[in-house]
């Protein structure tokens, strides 16, 4: 099946969303749609589906101009769209999951469970997608809930297959099972859309390229005729340098020192074992791993947010094993959360008031019991100019803000005051390319500064980029370190330290 | 939803360009109200009102439905204005039958923004209610001045220390204060009937639970005597836009009040944030028993001049309406509360002059929650309320 979309437009307001944009979906083809947060993705896929109707142009199937009028008749003309987030019931199986709202029905209107159960199973071999059918979703690892979302689509007859920055919550070894799978369905002749806004994916699993600025297509063809640098310069609209330049670090004093830290979280289990490591001002210290080895709870420890079972955690010299969260922030702990929206703002809050969340108690913008909201206001305005995060004013909600922004906004909270260790954990998830850089260089200066700056990502490229060093975590337990200072460290050998090659030595 | 920046200088998009001129002006525009803000004010005040409307004309057709003559309804609904609004009386009548409803109501909308249901307001005001009859009867001789403050915070107190329990076991063993309030107003209940027969609390000579009255130097006096002793309003007035006043101040200028929102939007940003959250459950339970347990009181002392037998008549359930009603902003609980206090007394005056029944009033207060909960469907059937530029496009892209 093959999509035409012929100058589409559709705008908001004041806002032109999609400007006469003409696209080409073939079956058999994965089309890459890049672009960044806001320029006009998910709108001229929610045209796509039926969610919007376009003020002008056509949408043509084979040839034929079609018009949906809700997401049922884009559904039924066989284009299926795999949300960002996903929309699946996590107490119901995979197989329940898979057919609600299409149930397969026997005799006298009753479920037939062992049917639908055959059919998804029959889809699932088709892909090699290897989802169990009767396991319960939230049991399930992301990747894997990800390929049920993609399994309710293929169930649902799909031919155009829309995937939405599919890659956003995979890890790296996630992300290459998933490029398996999305070249099995373009083999088998599914028409791809892949949205993304990470140029190497592009280039990896797309045949064509749309790239979209502002609205409109601003230029495409072949990923193979494009470097990385020009995509990203035709995405953001200016050139991105993609190393941060980072000079040569100066360390200084310990300022974060673990003594065998270990931490057994509510269930008894042992989250961290033992874990002594320790960054010093003015360098950054990388941490890598898989997610869910530890990460988390490292940096619950640093920061005060779990209490560890035995071990001392070391601040600038002092004992702060015991001191609380507010404390540690008030001796100059900066944290920058993993995940912004569940635990780094309240999206129902204005911009002014996540910018004050954990520091609203304190003398720089309190007066006594009391709230000074007017220094408040005026303060996070300073520090969304400072640090490019772009709202129209401070007074509207934080949720409305493009991801990038928010992150932004996290970011300026926990920079914009005196600070002389920042714990920046997945700095950049879920942000686009101009964002990913201006926060590199704000850690990067921020450890000119001389500060202390530990990050924890799980992509890779993002601590051999930023760190002077680079610890790597298995299982709750640092495993290897590499000086990652003047010469790149060794990748290979990180990747297998990652997947817990030398458990007990390390490099 | 752009604007220029020192490290993005081209033109953006449309929308809300500041032209980034200088960062004087970037940050005055950052500062200026938001039209979004004021779009989302006019549905604030619209919804209810229309709500109201809507309510009123099923009523109507309710009352058609049950063959009550049309006369009969338009003279319900005259008496109804009439009793609510019509004269100094009426008028005294619906702010008296309001005060102990925005009292409790706020307490409410209290705990709802730090993310806690408190459905005990009718158990905390029994106690209170209950404490403030007996310090108010058991000390003799006390001047005014003294003893009717020790009354009110006696009731307040504990108000707040029952409710307390609720979040003591919120917090300590994650028992959710749902069931446990419910469960306390149960107990509450019990107890009420149980102590008003015991010897120091009944009233001397008599068979039947029912307390000693109230004394002079206990009783929020009555504001508009001076014109006709039998207008109810009293003091309680006051202590009702005081609290109205402060429980605005508390949410939204004070940092105990920011810590009790950030807990009640998302419990592990305030976590993250160094918010204790089990402390910031017992003191907002706390905060909203001591509201509930005041209206109680100011019941007790302003209005019945004893403790009776279920005297608080569900006001504390109807005030989970009235802070449901006001969006549990402190606003628009002391205008909810004062609507549903018109409704009572206004309800009063219709079964009188009209012989419809007060349950009538229940009907059409429980239908305006109905609307107000399901903004949407008012949309629907108003359309032309809310019909104005079309705002989507906050979140495209």
């Amino acid at each position: 099946m093959n999509i035409e979309l012929r100058g589409i437009s559709k705008r908001f307001g004041s806002v032109q969303a999609n400007k006469n944009i003409s696209l080409d979906i073939r079956a058999g083809e994965v089309l890459g749609l890049l672009g960044e947060n806001g320029a006009g993705k998910s709108t001229l896929m929610n045209v796509l589906s039926g969610l919007y109707q376009p003020d002008s142009g056509d949408i043509l199937i084979d040839g034929a101009p079609v018009t949906f009028d809700g997401p049922g008749d884009s559904i039924a003309a066989g284009i299926g769209m795999v949300h960002q987030h996903f929309m699946l019931v996590p107490v119901f199986s995979v197989v329940e999951n898979v057919i609600l709202g299409v149930e397969p029905t026997g005799s006298a209107d009753f479920l037939d469970l062992a049917a639908a159960r055959d059919q998804v199973q029959a889809i699932n071999a088709r892909y090699g997608m290897d989802v169990p059918s009767d396991v319960l979703i939230e049991d399930l690892p992301v990747g894997i809930q990800q390929r049920v979302e993609i399994l309710k689509v293929l169930f649902r007859s799909a031919d155009v297959l829309i995937l939405d920055e599919p890659t956003a919550v995979l890890t790296p070894q996630e992300v290459e099972a998933f490029f398996g799978i999305v070249r099995a369905l373009r083999d088998a002749g599914k028409a791809i859309v892949f949205i993304t806004h990470k140029l190497h994916e592009i280039i990896e699993i797309a045949d064509k390229v749309s790239v979209l600025r502002q609205g409109e297509i601003v230029g495409g063809g072949v990923p193979s005729d494009f470097s990385e640098a020009d995509l990203a310069e035709m995405m953001v609209g200016r050139p991105v340098s993609f190393s941060v330049g980072r000079g040569a670090a100066t360390p200084g004093e310990d300022v974060l020192d673990l003594r065998d830290v270990t931490l057994v979280d509510a269930s008894l289990e042992v989250r961290l074992h033992r874990i002594a490591m320790s960054v010093r001002a003015g360098e950054i210290v990388g941490i890598a791993g898989v997610q869910g080895n530890g990460q988390t709870e490292l940096v619950e420890a640093i920061t005060g947010i779990a209490q560890v079972a035995s071990g001392q955690v070391m601040f600038a010299g002092t004992d702060i094993t015991a001191s609380s969260v507010r404390q540690r922030h008030h001796m100059g702990i900066a944290h920058i959360p993993e995940d912004r929206q569940k635990s780094g703002m309240v999206s129902a809050f204005t911009v002014a008031e996540n910018m004050v969340l954990n520091s609203y108690y304190d003398d720089s913008v309190a007066r006594g019991v009391q709230i000074d909201w007017r220094r408040a206001e005026k303060q996070a305005a300073a520090a969304c100019l400072k640090f490019d995060v772009r709202t129209p004013s401070v007074f509207l909600d934080a949720g409305g803000l493009s991801g990038g922004n928010q992150q932004k906004m996290v970011v300026a909270r926990e920079l914009e005051r005196a600070v002389r260790l920042v714990v920046a954990s997945q700095p950049t998830r879920g942000v686009d390319v101009g964002s990913i850089e201006f926060i590199h260089k704000q850690l990067v200066a921020c450890r000119d500064a001389g500060n202390a700056v530990l990050i924890i990502s799980s992509e890779l490229d993002e601590i051999l980029d930023l760190s002077d060093r680079i610890y790597v975590m298995y299982e709750g337990q640092i495993t290897a370190e590499f000086d990652n200072s003047t010469s790149q460290a060794d990748r290979g050998a990180i990747g297998l330290a990652m997947a817990g090659a030398n458990r007990t030595a390390a490099a | 939803m752009t604007r220029s920046s020192s490290t993005h200088e081209s033109p953006e998009k449309n929308g809300h360009s500041n032209g980034g001129a200088n960062s004087g002006d970037a940050l005055r525009a950052l500062l200026a109200p938001t039209i979004e803000t004021r779009g989302n004010l006019r549905e604030i005040i619209l919804i209810p009102l229309a709500a109201v409307f809507m309510a009123l004309v099923i009523g109507a057709l309710i009352m058609m439905a049950t063959s009550v003559e049309p006369h009969i309804i338009l003279r319900s609904f005259v008496a109804m204005a009439d009793g609510s609004v019509g004269s100094l009386n009426a008028i005294s009548e619906t702010l008296t039958a309001s005060i102990p409803l925005v009292l409790a109501g706020l307490g409410i909308g209290l705990a709802f923004r730090a993310g806690l249901f408190n459905i005990g307001a009718e158990g905390q005001m029994v106690v209170g209610g209950l404490m403030a009859a007996v310090v108010s009867f058991s000390f003799t001789g006390l001047p005014m001045a003294l003893h009717l403050p020790l009354v009110l915070i006696a009731g307040l107190l504990v108000g707040g220390l029952y409710a307390a329990i609720a979040g003591f076991l919120r917090a300590a063993t994650g028992a959710h204060e749902v069931i446990s309030t419910i469960m306390l107003n149960l107990i509450s209940i019990r107890l009420l009937d149980y102590l008003l027969r015991q010897p120091f609390i009944q009233k001397e000579g008599r068979a039947d639970p029912i307390s000693k009255a109230v004394l002079e130097t206990a009783e929020l006096p009555r504001l508009l005597s001076f014109i006709d002793p039998n207008l109810r309003l009293h003091f309680g007035l006051f202590l009702m836009l005081g609290a109205v006043i402060l429980i605005y101040w508390l949410l939204y200028r004070s940092k105990l009040g920011f810590a009790f929102r950030i807990s009640g939007e998302n419990p592990d940003a305030a976590r993250y944030a160094g918010i204790r959250a089990g402390l910031t459950i017992v003191i907002a339970m706390a905060v909203a028993g001591g509201l509930a347990g005041l209206a109680g009181a100011a019941q007790v002392t302003g209005v019945l001049g004893r403790a009776t037998p279920g005297f608080t008549a569900g006001i504390g359930f109807d005030a989970i309406a009235v802070a449901l009603l006001g969006r549990s902003h402190p606003v628009g609980i002391l205008l909810a509360g004062v609507l549903f206090g018109a409704l009572e007394a206004g309800g009063r005056q219709m079964q009188v002059d009209a012989g419809v029944s007060i349950d009538m009033i229940s009907i059409i207060q429980a239908l305006i929650i109905i609307f107000v909960a399901a903004p949407l469907l008012v949309k629907r059937i108003m359309p032309f309320l809310f019909a104005d530029k079309p705002k989507e496009g906050a979140d495209h892209g």
